[in-house]
């Protein structure tokens, strides 16, 4: 089965360690993710002006792209990309008079009107690959590794385009426990983590990210999961100055949900690339005994 | 704080301006505050979200663009998902940036980032960050 996939910029540059271990997995589960052709950036963040239009060009070229693809669904695996795509195809699907106005001005495109899905590839594995089938793959479960699931923002905001429950979201729980691990609950997991304020406040993010990272220890946890390239920069870039100012702070690995799948799927760590992650996390891998086992399959 | 609401504040164009833009209807906010109590960046803020909301719909610009609070909201939605009202204040908190924006007075400029920041920076900060602060 072939899924059509946008990749989105971050993932290209600084994020391989969430894309390379989600397409080797894919290809496990028997999917390939086919990245659509002529990709541009979505534009990172959704227009909240209502007077706005320029910038869902950017957005609903991509759907564009997908619908000459033929196809009726498009996979993300950076939350930023899925919240605008998905929020820009929801305008374009019920408002008829800004569709008009869209397409009028991208008259040398085909006409869109919100045909193509949105989907996190965290909805593939739940609801196409089903987490039952995902979990007969396993080759490693990961077993006593304890792993906070951080949702942040815009996989569950605003309430129109989540991907789960806003409230009480399961479904990265869900993954951890078809992997083997453990799932560790706390408060803050949908927290935001200072967002695109690291650009002009960077000196108020250690605040945010120490609130979020203490939070997930104090309840248990040994790392967190995340699926945002975003809260991995926020959380992760400052954890050496929080050492330094926290007494007993050893940091924190932080892993991308593919990361996790790929190492359960017998993938290993030259495709997980977790030499790219912030905390350390082979040393905790490698205490769990998950990277020995890994390298010998 | 004191400050003057008149006839003419309430009428103002910023507060036009803030509905057009937002598309919010600011009288449906009746002030309970969960706003403020959910926003994770409150404590990096000089107004509540909550009395942004106030200031607005009596028009008094100068309090609210004299503030920083505008320029540290994430657009997290955490306001917006726990509002009783249905209010989306994310929205009004970019129709308030954009009136400054759209004067061409950037927040942040290219140029304030440096080199080593914007070889570490993650692309969807700079372009999210650029986008929410300059025109």
């Amino acid at each position: 089965m072939s899924l059509a996939y946008y990749p989105g910029c971050t993932l290209k540059t600084k994020a391989k360690n969430l894309e390379d271990p989600a397409i080797a997995s894919m290809e496990v589960l028997g999917s390939r993710l086919e990245e659509i052709p002529r990709w541009n950036c979505c534009g990172a963040v959704y227009s909240l002006a209502d007077d706005d239009l320029i910038h869902q060009v950017a957005p609903v070229r991509n759907l564009i792209r997908v619908k000459e693809q033929g196809k009726n669904e498009v996979v993300t695996l950076c939350s930023f990309c899925l919240n605008t795509l998905k929020r820009a195809n929801l305008l374009m699907k019920e408002d008829a008079e800004k569709r008009g106005t869209l397409n009028s001005f991208m008259d040398e495109e085909i006409d869109y009107g919100g045909e193509v899905e949105v989907v996190h590839l965290l909805e593939v594995l739940k609801d196409q690959v089903g987490w039952e089938a995902l979990a007969q793959k396993v080759k490693l479960p990961l077993r006593g590794l304890r792993v906070a699931p951080y949702y942040g923002c815009t996989l569950l905001r605003p309430r129109e385009v989540a991907i789960d429950d806003v409230e009480k979201p399961t479904i990265l729980q869900e993954l951890l426990e078809a992997v083997g691990a453990t799932p560790v609950d706390f408060p803050e997991f949908a927290e935001c983590c200072g967002s695109y304020q690291i650009v002009s406040s960077p000196d108020d993010i250690p605040k945010y990210a120490w609130h979020i990272l203490n939070s997930a220890l104090s309840h248990g946890a040994e790392a967190l999961v995340l699926t945002c390239p975003l809260c991995d920069y926020n959380l992760g870039q400052g954890q050496k100055e929080l050492m330094k100012k926290h007494d007993g702070f050893d940091g924190v690995p932080l892993f991308y949900f593919t990361q996790l799948l790929a190492l359960a799927l017998g993938l290993g760590p030259q495709v997980c690339h977790f030499e790219l992650n912030y905390g350390e996390p082979e040393l905790l891998l490698r205490e769990k005994n998950l990277l020995p086992r890994v390298e010998a399959l | 704080m004191s400050a003057t609401i008149s006839s003419k504040t309430l009428g103002s164009e910023f507060v036009r301006k803030v509905k057009e833009i937002s598309g919010q209807n600011l009288h449906l906010c009746y002030q309970c505050g969960l706003c403020s109590g959910n926003c994770p960046m409150v404590s990096s803020m000089d107004l509540p979200p909550r009395q942004v909301i106030e200031l607005a719909r009596l028009g008094l610009e100068e309090e609210i663009t004299s503030s920083r609070t505008v320029w540290t909201c994430a657009s997290c939605l955490a306001c917006t998902v726990n509002c009783p009202r249905g209010f989306d204040l994310s929205k009004v908190m970019e129709a308030i940036r954009l009136l400054t924006l759209r004067k061409n007075v950037d927040h942040l400029r290219p140029e304030d980032i440096s080199p080593q920041e914007r070889c570490a920076l993650p692309q969807l900060a700079m372009v999210g960050g650029l986008r929410k602060f300059s025109g």
